[in-house]
């Protein structure tokens, strides 16, 4: 079985007054029967990135390669086989969600029911509901189910849970998972790390329009040497230096040390053994702590260690790139 | 529309069509300003301007020593209605368009005439006043002219007046209908949305025009009817003609609307370009009166915008019963706005 998707060093330059580079040089390989994220700040570049592959931009340079068949060659045998869900769309308010269904089942040679899948979303009660009255959560769901209507053997996702409350966004990875039950192949786009870090079975974590990192969630917490994070902070009321990295260095298990605005996180491998020698050390150094937490490492983790910024602030210095 | 392919259970173009009747059925307000709208226009027009019994002279005779006698002249006649009044009085009257003719008389036999020579019924005020004044005075005519009335049907404004609201009809339609709902799409990723499913583009544009064809088809009948059943409006040539001419006035502003919507991706963009297109025809192509009225300079450039030809074509049929080969000009317009249009709109459409 082909790869399902392969980009080789894409460039993407939006030209303007001030051209913007929102992909340099991206390479992905994406393996039949896998679920895999691209993981990033927004303005990384992950919607140039995912529209590329789906064929809707053209890459200022680069190569794509779906299914094993190009874009440009292949045009419609790719679409007949591949289902996407844009970040946005307003679909039609005056349709129900079975006519807007049956609309977009109409455009595929081969596909589902149109009935079949409104059940398989669970949304056989809303299936004569205007689209107009739909929840967001609900909205979110039809835009899903007008991706699997074709029945694709290859799922895009571009955030499909942004902006859902909890229990919806659940629902939503609930039928990403059982899509991906099936053997087929999904690629999908997120800005939350838990998101990520519970669907899919590989990441690539994407910033400034290149790939920084990839592996499943596992490995690359695990890259991290630690998989547990103890974070501290101290009171500094009597005025003394602030504590250095240097002077924790007696902790034993320590993997690495992060500091942030007099904010301690240790990734650790063993919080058993690390913690109590850290206590007593601290005790010696005569400091007091304001707060302690243990938690288990997450892409977030990840993502502050190889960038030194946090996903969620990430838009400030990166390029906006969400056209 | 036709039928699905064999293994392919849904016809594209049908479903597409089938979506868009939904959408604009199921938005009464859109309803109401594509059907209701120009009947309303027919009901006020007609109202406005049909033909009442002979309307009274308003005649203002301002106070002097002579002015009981010209009141009573007039007053002789049932065509004056005579007020009387101090000068001031008779001015504010006149300058607020509530008097067409103020008289002052000087003398017996001396008369001044104060009117607005630009307002028609103050010229024709002047003219009956001045009539009756010279024969109440003893002039004798001599000639000897009697009065005929027209009034049948197919002479009268309404009858001018609905091919051209059929003619706007069909500029709005086309321009709303294809460029504005496309805008509309394109804004809310629709169009983005449907070119990443296997959809043929050909397909989608099918579908807009096919199902601006069947909005066409109620908004034409009803307002035939209507005006035939309200006002007695009757097409003296031929139905196929008049429907030849609509449904190329169909495509050609369809074609000029996908032209207005091809590239626009904001609705301030999409309504400044439809209004800059539709105002000139609005004004220029007769829609109201006759586009003869405007400069003889003019008169290319207005012969030449598509609501013209369609608008006379359509009167033509309507009140003179032209035939389609004496009507070959305007179709040749029409046809060529709409091919050329539809050209440059396909070349230049954009989906995202």
């Amino acid at each position: 079985m082909p790869t399902a998707i392969q980009c080789r060093s894409l460039f993407k330059r939006y030209e303007g007054k001030q051209p913007v580079d929102a992909v340099r040089g991206l390479d992905l390989t994406v393996e039949t029967g896998e679920c895999f994220g691209l993981l990033g700040p927004n303005g990384a570049g992950k919607t140039t990135t995912i529209e590329i592959i789906e064929g809707l931009l053209q890459p200022t340079s680069g190569e794509v390669e779906v299914l094993g068949l190009r874009w440009g060659k292949h045009e419609d045998r790719i679409r007949q086989r591949i289902g996407i869900s844009l970040q946005e769309t307003k679909l039609s308010e005056q349709l129900s969600i079975l006519e807007t269904l049956t609309l977009f089942r109409s455009f595929y040679h081969q596909g589902l029911e149109p009935a079949d899948v409104i059940e398989r979303l669970s949304l056989e009660e809303k299936a004569d509901a205007r689209v107009g009255k739909l929840s967001g959560g609900q909205k979110q769901r039809l835009a899903v189910a007008c991706a699997l209507v074709g029945d694709p053997d290859l799922l895009f996702l571009d955030e499909p849970t942004t902006g859902l409350d909890p229990q919806a966004r659940r629902q939503l990875w609930d039928i990403i998972r059982d899509f991906g039950k099936q053997g087929r192949t999904v690629l999908l786009t997120t800005h939350y790390m838990d998101e990520a870090e519970r669907l899919c079975d590989r990441v690539a974590v994407v910033d400034h329009g290149k790939v920084i990192a990839v592996g499943s969630p596992r490995e690359l917490i695990a890259s991290l040497g630690g998989e547990h994070i103890i974070d501290f902070s101290l009171n500094n009321g009597d005025g003394r230096p602030p504590l250095t990295e240097a002077e924790l260095a007696p902790v034993p298990r320590v993997q690495s040390v992060r500091i942030e605005d007099g904010h301690f996180s240790l990734a650790v491998a063993e919080p058993h053994v690390a913690l109590p020698a850290l206590l007593s050390l601290l005790k010696d150094l005569n400091r007091n702590l304001a707060s302690l937490t243990t938690r288990h490492a997450s892409l977030e983790d990840v993502f502050v260690s190889l960038t030194g910024r946090h996903l969620r602030d990430g838009e400030s210095n990166a390029p906006v790139s969400n056209a | 529309m036709k039928p699905p392919k064999p293994g392919q259970k849904y016809s594209p173009l049908g479903q597409l069509v089938l979506a868009r009747l939904r959408e604009f059925f199921r938005q009464p307000e859109v309803v109401f300003w594509v059907y209701g709208f120009p009947i309303l226009m027919v009901v006020a027009l007609g109202i406005a301007f049909r033909n009442r019994p002979v309307e009274q002279i308003r005649v203002d005779v301002q106070d002097s020593s002579y002015s009981s006698g010209v009141a009573d002249a007039l007053g002789a006649s049932p065509k004056f209605k005579v007020q009387r009044g101090d000068a001031d009085i008779c001015r504010l009257r006149l300058r607020t368009g509530k008097t067409d003719l103020v008289v002052i008389a000087n003398t017996g036999r001396q008369y001044e005439y104060f009117y607005d020579p630009t307002r028609p019924e103050s010229l024709l005020a002047r003219n009956s006043v001045d009539d009756a004044l010279q024969r109440a005075a003893g002039r004798k005519d001599v000639a000897e002219p009697t009065d005929k009335e027209l009034t049948e049907p197919g002479a009268r404004y309404i009858d001018f007046l609905v091919p051209g609201l059929l003619g706007m009809g069909l500029m709005g339609g086309g321009l709303w209908g294809v460029g504005f709902v496309i805008v509309d799409m394109r804004i809310r990723r629709l169009l983005k949305r449907f070119i990443a499913t296997p959809m043929k583009k050909h397909h989608f544009l099918a579908g807009i025009m096919l199902s601006r064809f069947l909005f066409m088809v109620p908004e034409i009948v009803i307002l035939l009817l209507f005006s035939w059943l309200a006002f007695d409006v009757r097409v003296q040539g031929s139905l196929l003609t008049m429907m030849v001419f609509i449904f190329l006035g169909a495509f050609t502003f369809a074609g000029i609307g996908l032209l207005v919507g091809s590239r626009a991706n904001t609705l301030e963009t999409v309504s400044g370009l439809m209004n800059l297109v539709m105002l000139p025809m609005w004004i220029l192509s007769g829609i109201f009166f006759s586009s003869d009225r405007f400069p003889a300079v003019t008169q290319p450039f207005i012969k030449i915008i598509p609501l013209t030809p369609l608008i006379n074509a359509l009167r033509a049929v309507v009140l003179e019963g032209h035939s389609l080969t004496q009507l070959l000009p305007e179709a040749g317009i029409l046809a060529a706005w709409g091919v050329v249009t539809f050209a440059l709109a396909l070349r230049w459409f954009r989906w995202t």
